[in-house]
């Protein structure tokens, strides 16, 4: 199992107070809007804050947004990608 | 001296208990909290809305009341010609004083989105389409006599045919909501929207 996703989805569950899904209903490679688990433009806002609050990431470029916002699969690329070996917050 | 309104049907939620027509429609005593509660009304009334989870605790309540009110009524919407009017105490302080402590780490913008009161009429209108006349006001207790003055201008000049009108207030643990579907046309309790009879329900529903 992947740790960096399964994280993300426990921490954009409790961000974005989505009470009626659960980890494991999110698939890692599911678009987080519209037609994925229906996400919107304030939740893309507050994850912007999860990624620099939990991650210490700036998203330097607003254009990258639907890029790496896509999907779980996406952030943790990102992620991985922005600080190398990322470590997972407790 | 125009044909005066009605009070179609009224919803109170306050003191873990839900009344509709002056009847209990829901209780639970052992809620943890209000919020608990709130959650437990959404799932006891079989609401399908995941939006509800995100929102703050006043619009939580309004949009519960609303669903409680529109319950059997949704008929008599109409998308521009049904208003809302609502008014509280505390505005949107509770959900302020929230935000204010995100501000330190990181301010939440899910949290800014719902620091202005009137954002629970917003999720109303949302919720049931609605583009109709709306207001939101602040008062220190509930005016029954502005509201009805209020909303029935509102229904006299013709700019709504019908309303949803009432009080929302939540801070903390203290929360009650208390909304009436007001409409010229009679139905329901056919109960005349005076400001006496909003005070006669008042005094019941606290009673």
């Amino acid at each position: 199992m992947d740790n960096l996703k399964q994280k993300l989805k426990e921490q954009i569950i409790e961000r974005l107070n989505l009470k009626n899904l659960k980890p494991d209903l999110i698939g890692d490679d599911q678009p987080l809007f519209i037609e994925g688990i229906g996400l919107d433009s304030i939740d893309a806002l507050e994850l912007i804050v999860l990624l620099q609050q939990e991650y210490n990431i700036k998203l330097s470029n607003a254009e990258d947004g639907p890029r790496v916002f896509y999907s779980v699969s996406t952030m943790a690329d990102f992620i991985r990608a922005q600080s190398g070996a990322v470590k997972i917050p407790s | 001296m125009q044909t005066p309104a009605y009070i179609i049907a009224e919803v109170l939620i306050s003191g873990n208990r839900v009344y509709r027509n002056g009847q209990m429609i829901f209780e639970s005593p052992s809620s943890a909290n209000a919020v608990a509660f709130l959650e437990e009304v959404y799932a006891r009334f079989n609401i399908d809305y995941p939006k509800f989870y995100k929102m703050d605790s006043l619009c939580k309540l309004g949009f519960l009341a609303a669903e409680l009110l529109l319950g059997e009524i949704k008929d008599q919407l109409s998308e521009t010609e049904t208003g809302i009017v609502l008014s509280n105490a505390h505005a949107s302080l509770d959900v302020d004083l929230k935000y204010a402590r995100t501000i330190r780490t990181g301010a939440s913008p899910a949290l800014f989105v719902y620091t202005l009161p009137n954002i629970v009429i917003g999720e109303i209108s949302i919720r049931h389409h609605l583009k109709g006349e709306n207001a939101f006001f602040v008062f220190k207790h509930f005016d029954g006599n502005f509201t009805s003055r209020y909303v029935n201008g509102l229904l006299e000049n013709g700019l709504i045919r019908n309303c949803i009108c009432g009080w929302v207030d939540f801070l903390k643990e203290s929360y009650r909501a208390e909304l009436y579907f007001v409409s010229p046309e009679p139905s329901g309790t056919n109960l005349p929207f005076t400001a006496e009879n909003i005070d006669k329900l008042n005094q019941k529903d606290n009673g």
